[in-house]
């Protein structure tokens, strides 16, 4: 079976951004950077620093400045040397401030994590009480109401309701039950009734709690391939300007003019693109913050980004595309009924029906026909017949002082059949309306009655009642919005190719896998890499574990099995299928700001070099002033000025760092046009009334201006 | 006719020249590096040197044969110059002192082809031509084969074989280089170019005086010597010598044959990548780049910027009278933004603005558009860097073409970028600090700097032209040189093929609406950016130091 049938179909599309209950960062505030602060003094160790190349080179040049600042001290070192040291705790700052936002939701998860006992099932009946860990894996163990879930593991036994709350944050308790789809539990969960045995499936300290807080708070942390790749080509422009500077001296020299080694480690610190180099890790931390926020844990960052390059979503149908239910959509009377008799056919037949179908037929005839709802009380005499699997039907039966009026409503085929039974016809009307409805996708319900009257009964067909699926609102306008993006869209579903065809072209979808196996889909799945393109899907059932695994971004929801979440690389906690395209947004807005980050860097250099390099050798060649376009007051001040924007502009920056750039869904073309205006245009501009906004200031400074 | 209206007319000649050459051209070399067949004669060079023209190779094998190539081609030359007073043809001329013999040997397997000597008082014809000659179509044909092997990277489907550097080689210069020297020789001959095999003659000229002339095989080697982008010249006045470049036809035409390859093989990219519009998309930056270019040198140089000129109210010094300031420009704009450094003109005695232009093409990297091949892989290799950072900007880990860029491709990339300009900076950072070298230079101050910029810059870019001003035929000018050209040739030749076999191993991905179009203005505008910002930022200092201060004291005075 897919997961079609297995998914639970929340209500709603709940596609807010957050669960009601988790701790949220929420928005950045000034307060996080002083909270940071002790952090960011902290990451001054070397061996945190060398881990980003452009920072460790700073931090050298304060280092080196500083002593050079002692045996021959002056205010413009001084302030040189101040300003280093605060570049450099900046870009520590910004990871602090990163890294923080997670510590509270660790807090609340490490509650969770915490020791409980367990009730080891020694020999398969003997029960011994330890530790909880002390389990391994493999352990039987039995939990009861009110006691909390030692560990990770499947259920083995039983059936309970078990609050996940602390989790999920999702306050209504689910059903954990052997077998199935339904029987994975998660340690530091409640049980809220009854009893079940769990097999352990994971070591105490790797369990699914330990390495969500892992993730929250960075500690775990690993860099992502593209962050390795960001990183090489920032070491390499670092050398380059290395090699730029460090050559400049023998020419200053030959120019009868050389340079103080204060200010060329200033040239340099202003020259790499510390801008970028100090706010790498935190725009990692935040992307994985931002995916936590939407209650989805990534299980590593490669996943994150792959989810950007996704090329292909493939989608459940029910509960993503679609409402969970088929619905009453129009009533269609047989040859020789009213409508309206047939709607009160309907009505009356769907009164007991308890099934979401079932209320919407109710729905149906209340807004198109204005027939009320009665009340099992308004009916003396009505015996309701529920459905059942052999009739494949349901009714009730109207006892009146003239005889019994039996009304049906059912599958086409069970409701025809039980026509001619009784001894009435069936028109070839009837079979061509249930055979369009087909057609169209929809599901046909034959409505029928049989009047026993003075012994005699008469029983015929009153019409058809078509019911379909609801294609969820906004749905065909997300799926332009990813087909702008690049993103096929693939609707996987159980129903028949016909159905799905019909719903597919409904809702706008690209393609269709229709009565789909999981073997199709694996195949579909591997059909799509060997074409270029990265895969993403969500499943839940261990059926779907293979296409977890195989596709390059496998979203298990937390509903599922153990086995579908060790085989996907992300979790949802709301087992939202619609959350697949919140996943490729954040993946593409992680990147994005990357990008716009080194570009703004970069261009920064422009304006720093029209600072920096009049200002080293006016004195020689006056001539050079001419490039000092901002006007900078002195020498002195023009330097300090381009030092100190290059401090700010990290602090400036890291609110947007941890947002992240806005990101509209639209086609790389205009999303690179929009970018390339915004920081490769911004990023030449805003230096230069910075430094020169800065130069206004600073060049008040006895000893400088 | 104006010296402005002959000049316009001269380029518009020229642009229309390689636009009609650029689709057959570039067709004809991407059929010769896909076709299956072997010629007769490749086939029977195959047997002798023992190759399998029918392997395809993964990069490390690909590159050890550059590099094995490479070196037997600088010993067997080195050897050559070393011992040519025992061989025939040799007009008598003695032996190539060691560091020289080092520096010329080197020079002309990097397609650099910088000359500390004098062709006419150093060389024989037997040298020049079964030496330096022949090194002028290999040297070309290895920087194509190794911008093909790029591309074969760039389009695998996984194999992660980039060709047959050997297969490449001679059909490079079977196919392309040999048929087209052909015909430039024949077309040189007749625009009044000479080729003779004589020696040199003493005529008694009319004043009284008595004058020796040298002829050779000048119009042959001219030709390769253009159309390989090597430039080295038969003589030391190189193709500002009469006997070189006679008229100004010729030397238009010389232009032309230093730029149809370069700006022809975006064509053959965008065959080979199956999408032209790739090709027209690089061909763009590299054209504009050069539009820009073309137009400051000229500008500089008719204006007469700078003081003396001024005040003599043109600068023609160092320029020839039968070419004028314009065609003068033209031709250094072109030799030094395609790693020729064959010259018609004295760039030393351009403007400071004009020859600081000149020194920037090179500085760019030799990408715009670059010598035979290595423009091509240099650009696509700013292309990758442009890739990565404008990838990121469209929410997708960056593609080049379908290929990913991942750490091991940015890595390759990034330290092409690092390996010129650490043997350009090095190189002239540490000639500036040695006194021995400080005496070899000729001007001081600002321009003394552009000198020693302008020689390193020429030799790490395998350019070869020189600014002159400089008395380069010392032991460390020749060692520190050479050097300078073997790093700048081989370790960028070794990352593109590292990159190619990368590239190789990649399934490409398929190209959807997400991915970042390659093949658009704004690409090509941002592609652009950062050949300019990249370079700029590298040498603004350097060049803050040399003709920026020179250009702006003329400036106020």
């Amino acid at each position: 079976m897919s997961t079609v049938t297995s998914t639970p179909a929340p209500e709603s599309p709940t596609t807010g951004p957050t669960g009601p209950h988790r701790v949220s960062s929420g928005a950045f505030s000034p307060a996080q950077l002083v909270q940071s602060l002790p952090d960011a003094f902290r990451k001054l160790d070397p061996r945190h620093l060398v881990k980003t190349p452009v920072m460790f080179v700073v931090a050298v040049g304060a280092v080196l400045t500083t002593v050079l600042a002692i045996t021959d001290p002056s205010v413009f070192s001084w302030v040189i040397v101040a300003w280093l040291w605060i570049t450099v705790l900046f870009a520590n700052l910004a990871e602090a401030v990163a890294e923080g936002r997670g510590r509270a939701q660790a807090a609340s998860l490490r509650k969770v994590s915490s020791e409980t006992v367990a009730r080891r099932l020694k020999d398969g009946s003997e029960e011994e009480r330890i530790a909880s860990s002390q389990l391994r894996v493999g352990d039987l163990v039995v939990i009861e109401a009110g006691e909390t879930v030692p560990g990770d593991g499947d259920v083995v036994e039983g059936v309970a309701s078990v609050d996940e709350s602390a989790i999920t944050g999702e306050s209504a308790p689910v059903i954990r039950e052997s077998g199935g789809d339904r029987s994975a539990v998660t340690g530091g969960t409640t049980v809220l009734s009854d009893r079940i045995v769990v097999r352990i499936s994971a070591k105490p300290g790797e369990s699914f709690v330990d390495r969500m807080i892992a993730l929250v708070e960075g500690s775990a942390r690993q860099r992502t391939p593209n962050e390795i790749a960001l990183n090489i080509l920032l070491a390499s422009l670092t050398l380059v300007f290395l090699l730029a500077v460090v050559t400049l001296q023998p020419m200053a020299v030959y120019s009868g003019r050389p340079q103080s080694t204060v200010v060329l480690v200033a040239l340099l610190v202003c020259l790499i693109p510390t801008t970028i180099g100090a706010l790498l890790s935190a725009i990692g931390i935040a992307g994985m913050d931002r995916l936590v926020q939407r209650n989805v844990l990534a299980m590593s960052g490669r996943a994150v980004e792959a989810a950007g390059d996704v090329g292909t979503l493939l989608l459940d149908k029910t509960g993503t595309i679609t409402l969970g239910n088929r619905q009453a959509h129009e009533l269609v009377a047989a040859p020789g009924v009213t409508l309206s008799v047939l709607a009160d056919a309907a009505q009356l037949s769907s009164l007991a029906d308890a099934t979401p179908e079932g209320r919407s037929v109710v729905v149906l005839v209340k807004e198109q026909f204005g027939l009320r709802a009665r009340s099992e009380g308004e009916l003396p005499g009505a015996e309701f017949v529920p459905f059942t699997a052999q009739t494949r039907m349901s009714g009730v039966n109207l006892v009146t002082d003239t005889g019994t009026r039996e009304i049906r409503k059912g599958a086409a085929a069970a409701a025809t059949h039980w026509v001619r039974e009784l001894g009435g016809d069936v028109p070839a009307e009837v079979g061509q309306v249930v055979e369009d409805i087909s057609t169209a996708g929809g599901t046909p319900l034959v409505v029928a009655e049989h009047v026993i009257r003075n012994g005699g009964g008469t029983a015929r067909v009153l019409g058809v009642i078509h019911l379909k699926d609801v294609v969820k609102e906004g749905m065909r306008e997300r799926f332009e919005q990813l087909r702008a993006m690049g993103i096929r869209t693939v609707m996987v579903t159980g129903d028949n190719e016909r159905t799905a065809r019909a719903i597919a072209i409904e809702a706008g979808v690209d393609d269709v896998l229709a009565e789909a196996t999981p073997e199709d889909k694996l195949e579909l799945i591997r059909k799509e890499q060997s074409g270029g393109r990265l895969v993403a899907m969500m499943g839940d059932g261990t059926n779907d574990a293979p296409a977890l695994a195989q596709a390059d971004v496998g979203v298990a929801m937390n509903t599922g099995t153990t086995a579908a979440k060790e085989a996907g690389n992300m979790v949802d906690l709301d087992s939202n299928p619609t959350k697949l395209i919140e996943i490729v947004e954040i993946g593409k807005q992680l990147l994005i700001t990357r990008g716009a980050l080194t570009t703004f860097s970069i261009a920064n250099d422009i304006a720093k070099y029209f600072a920096i390099i009049p200002a080293m050798f006016v004195t020689t060649f006056p001539q050079l002033d001419v490039l000092n376009v901002m006007r900078l007051a002195t020498p002195e001040s023009a330097i300090v000025s381009a030092v100190v924007f290059n401090a700010l502009v990290i602090v400036a920056l890291i609110p947007l760092a941890l947002r992240g750039v806005r990101y509209r869904p639209s086609s790389a073309a205009s999303l690179l046009r929009r970018n390339l205006f915004v920081y490769g245009l911004g990023g030449v501009v805003v230096p230069f009334i910075g430094i020169k906004l800065l130069d206004l200031l600073i060049s008040q400074i006895p000893g400088i201006g | 006719m104006t010296d402005t209206t002959a000049g316009l007319l001269q380029i518009g000649l020229l642009v229309l020249l390689l636009a009609a050459c650029h689709v057959p051209l570039g067709d004809h070399m991407a059929r010769t590096f896909t076709s299956a067949r072997h010629l007769r004669i490749e086939r029977g060079l195959y047997r002798v040197l023992r190759v399998d023209g029918d392997a395809d190779t993964r990069w490390p094998t690909y590159a050890l044969s550059v590099l094995g190539f490479s070196v037997v081609s600088i010993l067997f030359l080195y050897a050559f110059l070393r011992l040519q007073q025992f061989l025939p043809l040799s007009l008598g001329m003695p032996a190539m002192e060691p560091t020289q013999a080092w520096n010329t040997a080197v020079s002309f397997v990097t397609n650099t082809n910088w000359q500390s000597y004098s062709g006419e008082s150093a060389l024989g014809h037997l040298v020049q031509m079964a030496g330096l000659a022949v090194q002028n179509f290999l040297s070309a044909a290895v920087g194509i084969a190794v911008a093909v092997a790029l591309v074969r990277g760039l389009v695998s489907r996984g194999s992660g074989t980039i060709g047959n550097f050997w297969v490449d080689l001679t059909r490079t210069t079977l196919r392309i280089l040999l048929p087209l020297s052909v015909v430039a020789a024949v077309v040189l001959l007749l625009t009044g170019v000479v080729q003779n095999f004589s020696g040199a003659t003493t005529y008694t000229t009319l004043a009284g005086g008595s004058q020796t002339i040298i002829g050779g095989p000048i119009a042959s080697q001219e030709a390769i010597k253009e159309l390989g982008t090597n430039g080295g010249g038969f003589f030391n006045a190189n193709s500002a010598h009469p006997f070189e470049g006679p008229t100004a036809i010729a030397s238009l035409f010389e232009v032309f044959l230093l730029l149809v390859i370069p700006f022809s093989l975006p064509r053959t990219f965008g065959k080979l990548v199956g999408d032209h519009r790739q090709g027209l998309a690089i061909l763009s930056v590299m054209g504009s780049v050069f539009a820009i270019s073309l137009a400051v040198t000229t500008w500089a140089e008719t204006n007469a910027l700078g003081t003396v000129p001024q005040a003599v109210g043109a600068s023609m010094e160092g320029k020839e009278t039968r070419f004028g300031e314009w065609l003068s420009a033209l031709f250094a704009t072109a030799t030094t933004s395609t790693s020729t450094g064959a010259v018609n003109s004295f760039h030393d005695s351009y403007t400071a603005a004009g020859g600081g232009m000149l020194l920037l093409n090179m500085m760019l990297g030799e990408v715009t558009p670059g010598g035979t091949g290595s423009g091509l892989y240099g650009m696509l290799i700013l292309a990758v860097i442009t890739v990565f950072v404008a990838g990121l900007m469209v929410g997708r880990t960056p593609e080049y073409l379908g290929k990913g860029i991942r750490q091991r491709e940015i890595t390759y990339a990034a330290l092409y970028i690092l390996a010129t300009p650490f043997a350009l900076l090095v190189g002239a950072a540490i000639a500036l600090s040695s006194p021995d070298t400080r005496s070899a230079m000729l001007n001081s101050g600002p321009h003394g700097l552009s000198e020693v910029l302008y020689a390193f810059a020429s030799a790490a870019n395998n350019n070869g032209s020189a600014f002159a001003g400089l008395s380069v035929n010392t032991p460390f000018w020749n060692i520190a040189l050479g050097l300078a050209m073997a790093i700048g040739r081989f370790l960028p030749m070794l990352l593109v093929l590292a990159l190619a076999g990368a590239f190789a191993q990649q399934r490409p991905a398929a190209e959807t609406a997400g991915t970042l179009p390659t093949r658009t203005p704004t690409f090509a505008g941002m592609h652009f950016a950062v050949v300019v910002v990249v370079t700029a930022l590298t040498f603004f200092p350097a060049l803050a130091l040399g003709p920026i201060a020179e250009a702006l004291t003329g400036a106020q005075s």
